[in-house]
């Protein structure tokens, strides 16, 4: 089962970098919330889906029993959602940001791109001598 | 109602913080001064802490008469140019500043002439030239400052690069890192392989710092500075720094043909350069500076040597130089600051409104041309004892100390007469003489010019000797005596005279061949150095402006390339190993989840409105989530949900602010192709990677401790959550600081859009 | 939004989705749930409040400033760790006191911390991106 997960983490990987590399920038979040799904599922993948039990301790039991699964990716993942949530959200209000200063949402146009001034470091305009 | 009367501007003669902080170099003088006698009789005062011994660093400094000697014209200098300068610079906006760098370039030279290990000398080397860039350019506002500084920064630094080089090569080499260790091993290094590369990386720095052609004009150019940082910087400071080194490298380095030959045709092209183009200009400062190439040239023509002579030349024409060279910034600057102008063309006269300046700059010229009785003249005889005492060249050394000395004449004859006799000038506005702080300097500085050209034996015995014998250790006797007798240095003393006369008889005739000659110069160093910086900015430009273009897709393009070549070029080999056919095993049921986020990708892949994309991403989370469990992860599952429900809640409260998603401009087939091929085989990559990473057996360790440990240690039954909580709570605390720093950076920016 | 249906709605669903978010903040410990899954659970019903009722509705009714609220949970997520410094334990070392059945432990106010961080965040930038 694992394997067929890797070549669907793989497929969902691509995907988002696609997506990413579409200069959309709407289409850049989807990518970026794409992938982090992805990663979550190769970590949990990482942890074997060999167990299907829930990593819970029985009310009458001090340890858990054989065969649950394995709880370290889960604690990892878990905190991987909720950052990449965060990040996502920050990404958004990015974009609206963006939005407000370039007018536009298309990462290939001209407002976008920048240019070093050709100029040889006179950037600081002269002033006067000070008597 | 009284108005008040609106406030007089008046500059205040000096500013008490500069009168205040002249204490710390006069400290630092009485400090060597209570010294002196003890060194003269052969102690050494050391101390030394261990800072980081791993790389042979340590705090060592140590004092014998080469620093002594160093140190005493270092703090004596410092004194009298940081009094000049509390009155030079009263009412400049940015005192603190200034004093403040000053006196660490003060210091940090100290530290050059006095640390006793390689690494702090280099350190402290790097600090003169760090500190050097912001006194140059202390006036920033101006272009020629700032690009004077830069020149400096650019030379001195790059010699500085060249300095560590050569220490490194020397540690290489098996040489001790401490300086005062070195008297015994000198044979072992000049033998070794690496004593070409050692010595020109030494030299490099040596004459980058101390201005040497073809380095030197950073020197003329540093003038820029305040004219108190000029004489510091000319007379005692920054490049006596490069003077200094060869003395201390001499014992190990010096005394082979290389090494002769070297610096005697270095310092001599210097010395004529130096002295020939100070003929040229008419700017005061300027003439000074150039009559400092011609000093530190004589200077390293005289460390070529191995007699004692020649060296004796060396430290005796080390002092006699500092003396007069501050004495004339010093009143050039007060010339600069009573009249407003220090082109030659415009003074005249100023004998009779600025007599003690007069008699000052009377006596440093007197020095500086080498008339009997004054120190320069016992300087210049030792000089022509030292030339002629020459291993290498000698008569290459008479001729080009002989004809740099008549230029010497020569120019101070025009510093003197022009300005303050000044034969036939217009007229010039009566101007009141300086104010004490700023003649004090100039006055006592010329007056040991005669006091030490009276008395030289007891500079030789006092001063000179104790300093040549830290680098020559043959120990001969030496004495500088008032008159040596006629003799053939004595010839050519009078020579020099009657030499410099003719040249200053002549010398607008010389002036102007002189200009025009170096107008003809096809190609300089100097042009070399605009060309180069100018070539080098506008490639950066260039560069900069092709890889940092500011396009999304270039950066991410090549960011994806870059890993995928550098994981693949790894991680290919071992691929056929690991592509063995999978067995499936576990709920069928994953088999449909799987497919269906992978038909929900599809959808936000092809999407072309955004609604429809943001429903495929909905179906991405929830397949997931409902992949976490199904495979015995509900609480993943449970917070991959809410986190999907909250994600669409806001993607749709932002895009419902913004245009649709098409693109504006149109995407080529071609690139289309190219980011699916490239992004395909990112994706196939992993891939294969997570395929390697499933054929490496779990190690299931720190899983096993969670679950023993979770509910006796953390009496928790939930795993996950006690991990969270619990064992890994430093872990958690960061992430919420990350959520948290997040969300104000968010709200910042939304506020800050509202806003604008 | 101005839909009866809807408002109805949710003033019924979010009272209950609120009390849910306590009951999984508080089971976390033995169940699934905790921290995470309790604020998403509030954010999410926030929201939904927010976009019936409109922001400032939401504000009057959390009370305090979502960044108090963010803050505080850092706060109290990083005193949790402070008993232990007290006992020569490492920083953050769970501490429990036992009275008879019931248990109380420095990772139970650690867990509350996260909660109030995270629901202060989601909060801060939910109410932020509402207010026009």
């Amino acid at each position: 089962m694992e394997f067929l997960l890797a070549l669907v983490v793989g497929l969902m990987f691509g995907s988002a970098l696609f997506l990413m590399l579409s200069g959309i920038l709407v289409r850049f979040v989807f990518g970026f919330a794409l992938m982090g799904n992805a990663v979550n599922l190769l970590i949990f993948a990482a942890g074997r889906l060999t167990h299907v039990n829930p990593p819970l301790i029985d009310p009458d039991q001090t340890i858990p029993a054989a065969s649950v699964a394995n709880a370290l990716p889960q604690a990892l993942i878990l905190t991987a959602i909720v950052i990449g949530f965060a990040m996502t959200i920050f990404l958004l209000v990015l974009l609206y940001r963006a939005y407000d200063q370039a007018r536009t949402l298309d990462a290939d146009l001209n407002s976008f791109l920048v240019e070093i001034p050709k100029t040889t470091g006179q950037h600081v305009s002269e002033k006067k001598e000070p008597a | 109602m009284k108005t008040p009367l609106p406030p007089i501007e008046r500059v205040p003669d000096c500013c008490r913080g500069g009168l205040v902080s002249s204490i710390l170099p006069l400290l630092l003088f009485g400090l060597l001064c209570l010294a002196w006698p003890r060194v003269v009789q052969g102690n050494i005062f050391a101390v030394q802490w261990a800072w980081v011994p791993s790389l042979d660093l340590d705090l060592a400094f140590r004092l014998d008469g080469l620093g002594l000697l160093f140190g005493l014209i270092i703090t004596m200098t410092g004194f009298f140019v940081s009094l000049y300068a509390s009155s030079y610079m009263a009412g400049h906006q940015q005192l603190g500043r200034f004093f403040f760098y000053l006196h660490g370039f003060m210091l940090a030279m100290l530290g050059i002439v006095l640390s006793d290990n390689l690494f702090l000398l280099f350190i402290f080397w790097e600090a003169t030239t760090i500190l050097s860039f912001l006194l140059i350019g202390f006036d920033h506002h101006k272009t020629a400052a700032r690009e004077s500084a830069r020149q400096a920064l650019l030379i001195t630094g790059g010699g500085g690069l060249f300095l560590l080089m050569g220490i490194l090569l020397l540690k290489i080499a098996g040489e001790s890192m401490t300086i005062s260790h070195w008297a015994a091993s000198g044979d072992m290094i000049r033998d070794h392989a690496l004593y070409p590369a050692v010595f020109i990386c030494i030299l490099m720095g040596a004459m980058t710092k101390s201005a040497q052609v073809p380095f030197h004009f950073w020197l003329p150019n540093a003038m820029t500075a305040p004219t108190p940082i000029s004489a510091f910087l000319h007379a005692a400071t920054m490049v006596k720094a490069g003077i200094y080194l060869l003395m201390r490298f001499h014992p190990l380095l010096g005394g082979t043909s290389l090494w002769m030959a070297t610096l005697v045709i270095i310092g001599g092209t210097t010395a004529l350069w130096g002295a020939i183009q100070a003929l040229g200009p008419c700017d005061l400062k300027r003439i000074l500076a150039y009559t400092t190439l011609m000093a530190l040239g004589v200077l390293t023509l005289f460390l070529g040597g191995r007699t004692v002579l020649s060296l004796t030349a060396a430290a005796t024409f080390l002092m006699v130089h500092a003396l007069y060279k501050a004495a004339l910034f010093l009143a050039v600057g007060s010339i600069d600051h009573q009249t407003g102008t220090r082109n030659l063309d415009h003074l005249g006269g100023l004998v009779k409104s600025m007599p003690l300046t007069a008699l000052a700059v009377a006596a440093a010229t007197m020095s500086m041309a080498g008339f009997p009785l004054f120190f320069g003249f016992i300087g210049k005889e030792i000089m022509y004892e030292g030339a002629l005492a020459e291993d290498m060249f000698p008569v290459f050394a008479t001729v080009a100390t002989l004809f740099a000395n008549s230029l010497m004449t020569a120019v101070a004859a025009i510093i003197f007469i022009t300005p303050f006799m000044g034969f036939g000038r217009q007229k010039m506005d009566p101007v009141k003489e300086a104010p004490w702080t700023m003649r004090l300097g100039p006055a006592v500085m010329g007056l040991l010019g005669i006091v030490f050209g009276i008395m030289p034996e007891w500079v030789s015995a006092h001063l000179i000797q104790p300093a040549v014998f830290s680098f020559q250790p043959d120990r001969e006797e030496i004495r500088l005596v008032f008159f040596h007798g006629i003799n053939l240095p004595l010839v050519l003393s009078i020579l020099t005279l009657t030499l410099g006369s003719v040249i200053y008889r002549y010398r607008t005739f010389l002036r102007h061949r002189m200009n025009t000659a170096i107008d003809r110069l096809w190609i300089t160093t100097p042009g070399l150095y605009q060309s180069g910086l100018d070539n080098f900015l506008r490639n950066a430009g260039i560069f900069t402006n092709t890889i940092q273009n500011g396009s999304l897709h270039f950066y991410l393009f090549i960011i994806i390339l870059t890993l995928v070549m550098a994981v693949g070029w790894v991680w290919l080999p071992h691929v056929p190993g690991i592509l063995i056919f999978p067995v499936i095993s576990g709920p069928l049921i994953a088999i449909g989840l799987f497919a269906f986020i992978l038909a929900s990708t599809g959808v936000v892949v092809f999407a072309k409105k955004r609604l429809s994309a943001i429903g495929g991403l909905g179906g991405v989370g929830a397949g997931v989530a409902l992949t976490f469990m199904i495979f015995g992860a509900p609480d993943i599952a449970l917070t991959q949900l809410l986190v999907e429900t909250l994600t669409l809640i806001f993607i749709s409260l932002v895009l419902l602010r913004l245009p649709p998603m098409d693109a504006v401009k149109k995407r080529s087939r071609s690139r289309t192709i190219r980011d699916a091929c490239l992004s395909l085989v990112a994706g196939l990559l992993l891939t294969t990677l997570m395929m390697g990473i499933l054929q490496v057996p779990l190690d299931r360790n720190l899983t096993a401790f969670f679950e023993a440990n979770s509910y006796i240690a953390a009496h928790g039954r939930n795993i996950v959550n006690v991990i969270l909580v619990d064992f890994r709570s430093l872990d958690t605390l960061g992430e919420i600081c990350v959520v948290v720093l997040a969300a104000w950076a968010s709200v910042t920016l939304i506020r800050r859009t509202k806003e604008g | 939004m101005q839909s009866t249906i809807l408002q109805t709605a949710a003033h019924l669903m979010v009272g209950l989705m609120l009390v849910f978010a306590v009951y999984v903040l508080l089971r976390g410990h033995h169940e699934p749930g905790g921290g995470f899954s309790a604020a998403l659970l509030a954010g999410t019903a926030f929201a939904l409040f927010a976009i019936t009722e409109g922001p400032d509705q939401v504000r009057r009714a959390v009370r305090f400033r979502p960044g108090t609220i963010a803050m505080t949970g850092l706060a109290l997520a990083a005193m949790a760790g402070l008993p232990a410094l007290f006992m020569d334990k490492p920083f953050l070392t769970g501490i429990w006191w036992h009275q008879g059945p019931f248990f109380m432990g420095t990772p139970l106010i650690f867990d509350l911390g996260v909660f109030l961080a995270v629901l202060g965040a989601i909060l801060s930038v939910l109410l932020a991106l509402e207010e026009n």
